[in-house]
């Protein structure tokens, strides 16, 4: 099996050395960038399988990263990697097309793994990207509304999204649901793709509302 | 949570005034609605734009209050710009196209305004659009502490050009310099309309000033918290020197540091009495510094703390106390979800777990710190647990109305394997 080739993008220079020297040897490390001009054309250039990716960045952060990517290379996933705690930058990037997002504390073999998920496919969530994500859909649980389907999280998805957010590895959420560790992915990358189709518009209010707190 | 909801028009993500994006955010609608029915009353003797010049002035501009952390990272543009996508613009520009050849349309026909009218007030709104929201800019670029000459310039001159090209155009189509005379009074009387309506705003403007000493108190509040902290992290960085040698401590120490930086610089300015959330993250913190466990406090919904959430906040604290003293780990998850109606806290640990038939619980103080004080308070606990596989301790407290009558709670779904321990 070959290496994953991974990309490391973040403006902290001590940063990038730490996680290279954690994951570099399991993955390649292929690429690194400071600011968003010189990852896109790293990323251009070094085609990696996966991007690790700093929310907040000179030039526009992580998003403008995405942004001007996603659809010229749908084939390379980003994995968003921060201190920011900030929810409405962590579901900007998410909604934007990275994959996960995981905290900056993550130990290697943690991230590490978190790379080979977002490579083969899956979404990475952390417990904070749950909580996250049960806050942002909140509003509409009560609510049934029939024409907005898609934008709801179903019970079981929110059941999932409810254990990860209290720590539960995927393995243990399904041993806890009885069902099977793929069914949870399925689940999980269920409510990434509505998190990124949505156009719903508490979703935008929800980001607004929290920029008033 | 009863006053009023008010209007906005949000200051980061506007095309023109604002105003549509206000509205559609007020009304839960979807923006281009809002500019359809604008562009729509329009054709009815220019009764949208009336409308959105008027809601203009009357709305206020809602600035963002970004923790410190955020405005910085703004204003350095290290996060993505909140502005208007090309897409939008674009559909914009298309359904403002679309208004004014249906507007036009509506004028040759002769059913419109009147033709002298007409004219003249095209000129002067587009003129007052162009001056309010470069006023709209200067209030907004004030409060950014940025000074922005040239956007200035340019959007006068863009105004003053666009002016230009429709008197042009309005001499060319009637042709004859007796409607450019026509023109140049009907500008004189828009221009020294201009001057009446906008004279007293701008006045307003420059006295207005308790918006910036609101900012002025906030950032010297802000000043001196930085500078306690830049004081603590010196502090650290001293103690971690001493403490090399002590792995666990060097982690706690750090750990301590690197939270109080995170709440300064991405949280609210929340105090411990004021929400449960507070209360749960400052018990987390407290257990972290004395048994060196980190604890990740994850939540959904917060509600303000009243004598039943206290409970359940010291509860959840025992459970955390118990889970750092006894299983062995090295971290401990809780969770926390309310929705109005009843709070939950779950406090998870992967470590050493034990037999709940086998061992009594009483040893632990389990029973009268955790489970009688929530139920005291009407709520239940739940601990499940086996050797090797963790313990989890689930609470769960109606929370009360204001009349401080609980709230009816409906059926929740439950997991399916829930042992209840009494």
């Amino acid at each position: 099996m070959t290496k994953l080739r991974v990309a490391i993008v973040d403006d902290h220079a001590m940063f990038r050395t730490g996680v290279r020297a954690e994951i570099d040897g399991p993955v390649e490390v292929v690429g690194q960038a400071e600011d968003v001009e010189s990852a896109v054309a790293m990323i251009v250039e070094a085609a990696p399988d996966v991007v690790l990716l700093d929310v907040h960045m000179p030039g526009g952060g992580g998003l403008e990263v995405i942004r001007r990517l996603h659809l010229r290379h749908p084939e390379t996933k980003f994995l968003a990697l921060s201190v920011s705690d900030a929810a409405e930058d962590v579901i900007g990037i998410i909604r934007a097309g990275a994959r996960g997002y995981v905290t900056k504390n993550i130990s290697g073999p943690e991230l590490l793994d978190a790379i080979d998920r977002v490579a083969a496919g899956d979404a990475v969530f952390s417990p904070r990207l749950a909580g996250f994500v049960l806050d942002a859909f909140a509003g509409t649980i009560e609510v049934a509304q029939v024409d907005e389907d898609l934008d709801r999280l179903t019970e079981r998805e929110r059941e999932v999204m409810r254990l990860i957010a209290r720590g539960y590895a995927y393995k243990e959420v399904a041993k806890e649901l009885f069902i099977s560790i793929k069914t949870v992915e399925t689940h999980v990358s269920s409510v990434l793709r509505k998190l990124q189709l949505s156009s719903r518009h508490e979703l935008t209010r929800w980001a607004n509302d929290r920029r008033l707190i | 949570m009863t006053s009023y909801r008010r209007a906005y028009r949000p200051a980061e993500h506007r095309l023109v005034g604002g105003v549509a994006t206000g509205l559609a955010e007020h009304l839960g609608v979807p923006v281009v609605y809002v500019r359809v029915a604008f562009v729509v009353a329009t054709w009815f003797q220019g009764v949208g734009v009336l409308a959105y010049l008027l809601l203009w002035r009357l709305l206020p501009l809602r600035r963002p209050d970004l923790s410190p952390g955020l405005e910085s990272a703004t204003r350095r543009g290290l996060r993505g710009s909140g502005r208007a996508g090309a897409r939008e613009i674009v559909q914009t520009a298309a359904v403002g196209s679309v208004g004014i050849g249906v507007l036009l349309v509506i004028q040759a026909t002769g059913r419109g305004i009147d033709d002298h009218v007409f004219g003249p007030l095209l000129v002067a709104v587009i003129g007052v659009a162009v001056v309010w929201r470069q006023l709209d800019d200067v209030t907004w670029s004030r409060w950014m502490r940025d000074t922005s000459g040239w956007a200035f310039a340019s959007r006068v001159a863009a105004g003053g050009v666009l002016i230009a090209v429709a008197a042009v155009y309005f001499v060319s189509k009637e042709g004859g310099w007796s409607a450019a005379v026509n023109l140049a009074s009907a500008l004189v009387v828009a221009v020294l309309g201009l001057g009446l309506i906008l004279g007293p705003w701008i006045a307003r403007l420059t006295r207005d000033l308790t918006e910036e000493r609101r900012e002025r108190v906030r950032s010297q509040e802000r000043a001196d918290v930085a500078a306690h902290l830049h004081d603590s992290v010196l502090q650290t960085l001293a103690l971690l020197q001493k403490n090399a040698g002590d792995a666990s401590a060097v982690a706690t120490l750090a750990r301590r540091q690197e939270r109080e930086l995170r709440d300064w610089l991405y949280g609210n300015d929340e105090r411990p009495g004021d929400s449960l959330l507070a209360a749960l993250k400052a018990a987390a913190a407290e257990v972290e510094d004395v048994h060196r466990v980190p604890v990740e406090v994850i939540a959904v919904g917060d509600v303000p703390l009243d004598a039943d959430m206290t409970a359940l906040a010291r509860a959840a604290r025992e459970a955390m106390v118990n889970a750092a003293k006894h299983a062995g780990v090295d971290r401990i998850d809780v969770y926390v979800e309310t929705d109005g109606r009843s709070a939950e806290v779950f406090v998870r640990d992967r470590g050493a777990g034990f037999d709940p038939a086998t061992i009594a619980i009483d040893r632990m103080g389990v029973r009268a710190s955790i489970i009688a004080r929530v139920e005291r308070h009407g709520g239940t606990a739940t601990i499940r647990s086996a050797p090797g596989e963790g313990t989890e301790v689930a609470l769960r407290v109606p929370v009360r109305g204001p009349e401080g009558e609980p709230v009816p709670t409906p059926g929740t779904t439950r997991t399916a394997t829930e042992e209840v321990i009494p």
